[in-house]
């Protein structure tokens, strides 16, 4: 499938945002720390701020940018529809829950439930995301168990790493359990994506060229002679990107690196007393190679679907 | 709506295509796309239709635009068994269209009275992510239009009052001029489409994915003489293979050309 990139900025950076949303609702719900308001303000204003430029991003990609609220109305059948849905409803336990840092107020059984709505409507947009493109029967690539898990822990794992950043930023101080919690994170979202990948490679589809002409037997090969049209038509534009195994066994490894190995050392790092470079010097470092890696991951999540249609293009498998 | 309907009625109109007798023409695509241009789905946009924006380095992605009916070319089997078959594709309106249940505005709708799947270009948001969903890549996307678009089964044709009956048929199927696409209602045991498809062991594209296309195919009958087993003619390989054989000739006249040619 063609890599759009509104599509990639889109799911990695609404990952991010939200990820790091339920993370700090569940910090509060549970009082794992507790929060400066100033820092529990930011972090959950930027958050947002970050979720928002991210749903900019996927509208631009639309043909009809003006008529996207009518994707609110097909929630009953449409994973998109939910997810625009979703997107939508946050924004009211999460505004509140942004603003409760500033006006403390004293019903702590309010901002218990606006937590626990952050962290639903969050982590439900995220799963209805991912959604989208595992509910596709047409790309074996994405039909695919882990999309969902991956898509979630991959946003979680962003997500705190933006937080811990902001906490050595506005707080100057360092909690070391969400540094754990994240080089957790890490090493379950490296080792989903290289479990995904084995898959992938050593499943094949029930799809062929065979089965989509209905031609074929056991005895008889089909294959594609002519195409319908001398130039590309729409469905090869979209459908026909592919990549070359050699590239994307570097990509692979590319994201393993900078999505996983190095944030997961350098988040270490920021929990051991060096006294050469300041936690925020890692964190950031930390922030660019995870983000850096999300766009690698996602790019070849693109790359590497094919599309069952393309079957009638001349691909010999999908 | 793009839930699917609940109270569907038994019509399910759609197309039987015979793949022992389409020729490869194409005429059904141009006769679709001439009909269109000013139907249901109207424009049907093409871009750089002159191949004008060559580069230096010639680059160029060649004319192209929105087709609902495609007609591509297999070869099944090899060698001097195999056989060219062409293949007409375009939309088969599904029973179980995955199309229209992606949609998130409810432009992708199934009819109920008939089945026809087809797009709403008034609340479409050109999102295409119904082109993702169907497996027989029968939607292409209008970029000048922003919104995509699709094989309407001729709905302003085959309803068309201000048309003698005769003339209700889809612009595909009146134009082929082999005859090799038939309309009808496959809900309809008895309708004269089924019993082709009956008659024929018409069959679905895909079956695995379940989308239970109501458009049909009929395979290409088994030859019924096998041309070398009569001797006649000779294969072309065969062919091939004794004239590297030949001796030379031993006529005088032709050794002496041979000999001229041959300095
Ligand atoms: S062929 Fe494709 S576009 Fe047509 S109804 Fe089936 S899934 Fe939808
Ligand atoms: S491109 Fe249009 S018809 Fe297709 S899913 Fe999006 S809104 Fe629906
Ligand atoms: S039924 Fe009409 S719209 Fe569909 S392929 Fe035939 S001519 Fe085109």
């Amino acid at each position: 499938m063609h890599p759009a990139l509104s599509v990639i900025i889109f799911t990695s950076l609404s990952g991010a945002g939200y990820g790091s949303l339920a993370i700090l609702a569940a910090v509060k719900y549970f009082d794992f720390f507790t929060l400066n308001p100033l820092y529990g303000f930011f972090s959950s204003a930027i958050s947002l701020l970050i979720v928002t430029v991210g749903l900019i991003s996927s509208t631009t990609h639309l043909g009809h940018p003006r008529r996207a609220w009518r994707a609110l109305s097909q929630w009953r059948s449409s994973w998109l529809s939910r997810e625009g849905v979703f997107a939508v409803l946050s924004y009211l336990p999460a505004g509140v829950f942004c603003v409760s840092f500033l006006i403390p107020t004293p019903f702590n059984s309010i901002i218990d439930i606006i937590c626990l709505l952050t962290i639903a409507f969050s982590l439900a947009t995220v799963f209805c995301t991912a959604k989208i493109y595992a509910s596709l029967k047409t790309i074996r690539q994405w039909n695919h168990l882990l999309v969902v898990p991956v898509y979630l822990i991959i946003g979680l794992f962003d997500g705190a790493i933006f937080l811990v950043v902001l906490l050595t930023i506005i707080d100057g101080l360092q909690f070391f359990q969400l540094n754990y919690f994240i080089i957790f994170l890490g090493a379950v979202a490296g080792l989903a994506k290289i479990l995904y990948w084995w898959s992938i490679d050593s499943t094949q589809s029930q799809s062929s060229t065979s089965t989509a002409t209905g031609l074929g037997s056991s005895n008889k090969s089909v294959s594609m002679l002519d195409a319908p049209t001398t130039s590309e038509t729409f469905i090869m534009r979209e459908m026909g990107f592919a990549i070359a195994r050699k590239h994307s066994r570097r990509l692979r490894l590319i994201t393993i690196l900078t999505l996983s190995i190095i944030p997961i050392i350098i988040i270490f790092l920021m929990t051991q007393p060096i006294a050469l470079v300041s936690p925020l010097v890692l964190g950031i470092i930390a922030i660019v190679f995870s983000y850096f890696g999300t766009i690698i991951e996602r790019w070849l999540f693109f790359a590497e679907a094919k599309h069952v249609a393309m079957l009638y293009y001349g691909a010999s498998k999908v | 709506m793009t839930s699917l309907p609940t109270n569907q009625t038994n019509k399910k109109l759609g197309l039987v295509i015979d793949l022992d007798i389409c020729v490869g023409c194409h005429a059904c695509a141009v006769n679709c796309k001439e009909w269109n241009a000013g139907g249901h789905s109207a424009p049907m946009t093409d871009w750089n239709t002159y191949s004008g924006t060559e580069t230096k380095n010639g680059e160029d992605s060649g004319a192209w635009g929105v087709w609902f009916n495609r007609v591509h070319t297999f070869e099944v089997g090899k060698g001097q068994e195999s056989k060219t078959v062409y293949f007409p594709r375009s939309c088969l309106h599904c029973d179980e269209p995955a199309c229209v249940t992606v949609c998130p505005t409810g432009a992708s709708y199934k009819r109920e009275e008939d089945g026809i799947v087809l797009v709403n270009p008034d609340t479409c948001i050109g999102c295409k992510l119904c082109s993702w969903a169907c497996p027989y890549g029968a939607r292409e996307y209008d970029e000048t239009d922003g919104v995509m678009k699709k094989c309407t089964l001729c709905i302003d044709k085959i309803y068309n009052e201000n048309l003698d009956e005769i003339d209700r048929i889809p612009a595909c199927v009146a134009t082929c001029p082999a005859g090799a696409r038939s309309f009808g209602d496959l809900g309809d045991p008895n309708s004269d489409v089924s019993r082709l498809v009956e008659d024929r062991g018409g069959y679905d594209l895909m079956p695995e994915l379940d989308y239970r296309p109501v458009n049909k195919y009929l395979p290409p009958r088994e030859p019924q003489i096998n041309v070398l087993d009569d001797g006649q003619p000779l294969s072309l390989v065969s062919m091939a293979d004794n004239a590297n054989q030949t001796e030379p000739s031993n006529n005088s006249i032709l050794k002496w050309v041979d000999t001229i040619l041959s300095r």
